[in-house]
């Protein structure tokens, strides 16, 4: 072995501890690297890859069964213009029950297997239908359902059941549900006709032209009026465009924070260790290396555990990224993300390359030393620096461990802002998760309008203003439900509502328009801008219906309905995402003239101070069961699957980042105590305890701690101001000061506290080797 | 018959597989006595001291130093036992560089609790007596070695330890530094102070204590009376 070889291998096998922090923090900035570039790189069109790997269905259409055949429908295949095409399939609708509880239909599919040219299902769970009995269901379909849930068919002949076997996800969105084919029969309810259903791929289908254009073709190809509909991919995908916006400004914060993170504590890493082997490095060059030799010699120092934590960091990132790429995948309706192979060998490059260059920049710059000055510098700080820290910390009338850790910082000030800065990105992170868990629950209260203490004709997480009534399917009398909870002891204030449809003047479709029967300013509406209602002609709209009309508070909108029309003008801009944000609420008086005798079907109930809801609503029960209605205290709780996955996401990627944070600290304070091992040593030889020893340690992180929190508290509450417009931007929304503004003062200094706690977790492993370090041991060390 | 301050039972102490440092040590130390351990490099002076200081512990035998079995102690317990039982003096002083004199003086005394005030006078005076009083603002880097090595006595003497250990106290100092220093020793162990000098060097021996324990290959092959040269 080479005299370069051997310094190497004894540099590597004497600073073990080094060599294991070196080891350690490249492997948790390559495990973080990897999961924020896979993080960045699934955010990047993640639907057209999923429809690129799927070989996604340009066009899905539904063909009558009595209007064609199955081979008519296959020689459809041979249109113009049709790449590739797969089916017939036969298709039906099902009205499934679970435990004797209807479901939502469900549109199923008979196919044999997931694969084929065209629309190449994505298990996601579970297996394949593999025979009758069976079914798959889309991850999409809205039914939550788990492996083994049997789903019944009292209406059917026989009373058939299905048994759940796989989860599948398809990006083409072409069943809720999939059976052997055969089974379809079975499942057709009787009197009527179940349906083929084609998938095709054109040579040419970017625009809605070329994709009309290939719908023709097929329509032409197929018996004249056999096609029930089609749906295009270009809808789909703009459809998963605006719900994957959502995720992008969030994701790319986590991301691009990960890699500075790693990248920072790398480098960090690596130069902390060159810089307290000067004194080796003035060995090596008195016995006559050369400072190319030096650098070369610490580069491979570095570069040896730093490969074997890169390894580590790979498997483990991907390991990691499965579930995270997985929730991922859920937020965006596609499957098959992975870690792009491109992206861990650009991490590895990346981390080796960051390790080569820090070591080299340390190296250099040790090596160029004087050989005496190198063997002067020895392993202690620069003389005089922190001594007038030390000298006031010794008149703090604090512990003397205490005093002494507090000065510390002062010696290695570049250390110390080393420490802060990891300090600093953690607490920026755990500041903004929070302020992004808040706002989260901010915007689902304001969709929830939840205020009510009682409600009548609310039931279910779709329901409210905007959704079908529930708790009683009869129409009640809207008058005798007003007299019955006006006269209810404990009514503190009531309002009711009413939902009917209208178009409305520029806008295609129908649009919700909420009438409500008293003052609801009260009811969980939270507004953007402008001010809610307070006569009838005014209304309140949710972002979405502005932009769709390109109108702003003050404007007036012409609201249609059964050949009369309305005027109402804006006064205020709500946050609300039911239907699409297409909702208009108003003064039930405003629809007097287009909806004549519209009643109240839902009602909203506030107790007054010190009324027991629950004997309140027992009460009220009593009088409305004649009316053929009944009143709940529950609330209308409808967490979405966005807001379950973004905070779940939050707290994956949170703990990462706080892990690498604390690790760079671990990095300074272990550093820092193996440089004064022999001070620490003379401390114990006057007696100084583990437990005073400890503290001595864990007090040294304190100021890293306490600067990082507070600097990393207003940097993530700016990173949470930039990022959560950009979300709601991406919705389509403007989100109000209420689910901007979400951080409290004791939040905030809790929050700052956690940079502390970052600091003094990551100090505790080293305060621990530090404590048991023999005395004799410490006072021999070089 | 007064109870002896340090006691050593057929101590041995080996490390790793070499041989052993210390081999069926046994020797007792008088309240009051200096006693100098001498012998070559390697000879296991060095392990006797650490054994006595607590800083390590022995294979086999027994420590007791004024009534406490040093070997049975943890490292809590070995803690409080330097701070209450002993003062060291080392080689190279190991004086906390970043630290003035004074408070490198008054530090095993702020270890052990003792109130600042209290802490600082009982430091003030000793550097008074020392002769460094007016180095106390300094820092160590700025004294000349026989300083440094005063203000390590100073520091060692703080908590009134029963016993003072020193090892190779004159061993970085110029002669008339060192002779400084012997000079300091013999001034305290004429107060009554007991004091156990590891050193190699046979005239501090000499000139410091009345008695000598010669080591040779980790084990004791004298102990004499040796007159105080003064």
């Amino acid at each position: 072995m080479s005299a370069l070889g051997r310094v190497v291998r004894s540099g590597v096998a004497r600073r073990r501890v080094q060599t294991l922090v070196i080891g350690l923090a490249v492997m948790m900035a390559v495990t973080a690297s990897v999961l924020g570039g896979s993080l960045l790189v699934a955010s990047d069109a993640p639907f057209d890859k999923a429809f690129v790997r799927q070989h996604g269905s340009h066009l899905t259409a539904q063909f009558k069964a009595d209007r064609t055949t199955s081979a008519q429908l296959s020689a459809s295949a041979d249109a113009p213009g049709v790449d590739a095409a797969s089916g017939p399939y036969p298709t039906t609708t099902i009205n499934p029950q679970v435990n004797g509880m209807s479901v939502a239909p469900l549109s199923v599919v008979g196919r044999a297997k997931p694969g084929g040219d065209v629309d190449r299902i994505s298990l996601t769970e579970g297996r394949w239908v593999e025979g009758p009995g069976e079914i798959v269901l889309s991850a999409d379909s809205g039914l939550l359902a788990r492996m083994g849930l049997e789903l019944q068919f009292s209406d059917l002949p026989g009373s058939p059941t299905l048994k759940v076997v796989g989860m599948a996800r398809t990006v083409s969105h072409t069943a809720d549900a999939w059976v052997e084919p055969s089974e379809i029969a079975a499942l057709t309810p009787a009197g009527t006709t179940g349906g083929y259903q084609m998938l095709y791929r054109f040579t040419e289908a970017d625009t809605a032209a070329q994709i009309g254009k290939g719908r023709a073709a097929v329509t032409a190809a197929a018996p004249a009026g056999s096609m029930a509909g089609s749906q295009s991919w270009l809808a789909l995908k703009k459809v998963s465009a605006r719900d994957t916006s959502l995720f992008v400004p969030f994701l790319v914060a986590f991301g691009v924070l990960g890699l500075v993170m790693s990248v920072l504590i790398v480098g960090n890493v690596v130069a902390g260790t060159v810089g307290t082997g000067l004194r080796r490095i003035g060995v090596l060059k008195a016995i006559g290396f050369t400072p190319a030799q030096v650098v070369r010699a610490y580069v491979g120092q570095a570069l040896l555990p730093a490969a074997i934590g890169t390894a580590a960091g790979v498997v483990i990132g991907n390991l990691l990224a499965v579930p995270v790429l997985s929730e991922t995948a859920d937020a965006y309706g596609t499957t098959g993300l992975t870690v792009e192979p491109w992206v861990d060998i650009a991490v590895v490059a990346g981390a080796l390359g960051v390790v080569a260059v820090a070591a080299c920049l340390s190296a250099w710059r040790a090596g160029r030393l004087r050989t005496v000055d190198a063997l002067a510098v020895g392993r202690t700080p620069t003389p005089g620096r922190g001594r007038r820290a030390a000298h006031l910390a010794a008149r703090l009338p604090l512990p003397r461990p205490v005093s002494l850790g507090l000065a510390r910082p002062f010696a290695r000030p570049a250390r110390t802002a080393s420490m802060v800065a990891a300090v600093l990105f953690g607490a920026t992170a755990v500041t903004f998760a929070t302020g992004l868990a808040s706002s989260l629950s901010e915007v689902v209260t304001a969709r929830d309008h939840n205020a009510a203490d009682v409600t009548i004709g609310v039931v279910g997480p779709q329901a409210g203003p905007g959704g079908p009534p529930g708790g009683s399917t009869a129409t009640p009398d809207a008058a005798a439900v007003d007299a019955a909870i006006e006269a209810q002891p404990g009514t503190a204030k009531h309002y009711g509502s009413a939902t009917t449809q209208a178009t409305v003047s520029g806008v295609t479709g129908y649009t919700n328009v909420v009438g409500f029967d008293g003052d609801a300013s009260w009811g969980g509406y939270t507004m953007v801008s402008g001010h809610w209602m307070s006569k009838a002609g005014e209304a309140v709209v949710p972002t979405p219906f502005m932009t769709a009309t390109d109108t702003k508070v003050g404007d007036t909108v012409t609201l249609n309905a059964h050949g009369k029309s309305v005027t109402v003008r804006i006064v205020g801009e709500v946050l609300d995402t039911r239907n699409g944000g297409m909702q208009v609420y108003t003064d039930a008086a405003t629809l007097e003239n287009v909806e004549p005798g519209l009643q109240a079907t839902s009602q909203y109930i506030a107790v007054k101070s010190g009324t027991s809801v629950g004997s309140y609503v027992s009460e009220l029960n009593g009088k409305l069961q004649p009316l053929g209605v009944s009143s709940t205290s529950a609330k209308n709780e409808s967490e979405s699957d966005t807001v379950v996955i973004l905070n779940s996401l939050t707290a994956i990627l949170t703990l990462m980042l706080v892990a690498v944070a604390g690790l760079g600290v671990l990095n300074g304070v272990v550093l820092d105590t193996h440089e004064r091992i022999r001070d620490l040593g003379i401390h114990k030889a006057l007696g100084m305890t583990p437990r005073q020893t400890i503290s001595l340690v864990v007090t040294s992180v304190v100021i890293a701690g306490l600067i990082g929190g507070a600097l990393g508290v207003p940097l993530g509450m700016a990173l949470h101001g930039a990022v959560m417009p950009a979300m709601g931007r991406s919705a389509g929304l403007n989100l109000p000061d209420s689910v901007i503004a979400v951080y409290h003062a004791p939040e905030l200094v809790l929050l700052g506290l956690g940079g502390l706690l970052i600091a003094v977790l990551g100090s505790l492993m080293p305060a621990g080797w530090a404590a048991r370090t023999r005395t004799a041991t410490a006072l021999r060390a070089e | 018959m007064t109870t002896p301050v340090i006691e050593l039972r057929d101590v041995s102490r080996r490390y790793d597989a070499g041989p052993p440092a210390l081999q069926d040590a046994s020797m007792t130390v008088q309240a009051g006595e200096a006693v100098a351990i001498l012998g070559p490099s390697g000879s296991g002076k060095s392990t006797m001291l650490n054994l006595i200081a607590g800083l390590d512990r022995p294979d086999t035998g027994t420590v007791t130093v004024d009534g406490v079995r040093v070997d049975q102690l943890g490292e809590a317990g070995s803690a409080r036992y330097r701070r209450s039982k002993i003062g060291m003096v080392f080689q190279f002083f190991n004086l906390l560089d970043d630290l003035t004199v004074a408070d490198n003086v008054v530090l095993p005394a702020q270890l052990s609790g003792m109130g600042r005030r209290e802490a600082n006078r009982r430091a003030a005076d000793l550097l008074e007596s020392l002769g460094i009083a007016r180095h106390g603002g300094a820092f160590p880097g700025r004294l000349s070695g026989g300083q440094r090595q005063r203000v390590a006595v100073a520091r060692a003497l703080m908590n009134r330890p029963p016993l003072l250990l020193a090892d190779e106290p004159t061993g970085a100092l110029d002669s008339a530094s060192g002779e400084d220093v012997s000079e300091l020793l013999r001034g305290l162990n004429a107060e009554g102070q007991t004091i156990v000098i590891v050193t190699h060097d046979l005239s501090l021996a000499q000139s410091c204590t009345k008695r000598t324990v010669q080591l040779v290959d980790g084990r004791i092959t004298a102990d004499m009376n040796t007159r105080v040269a003064r």
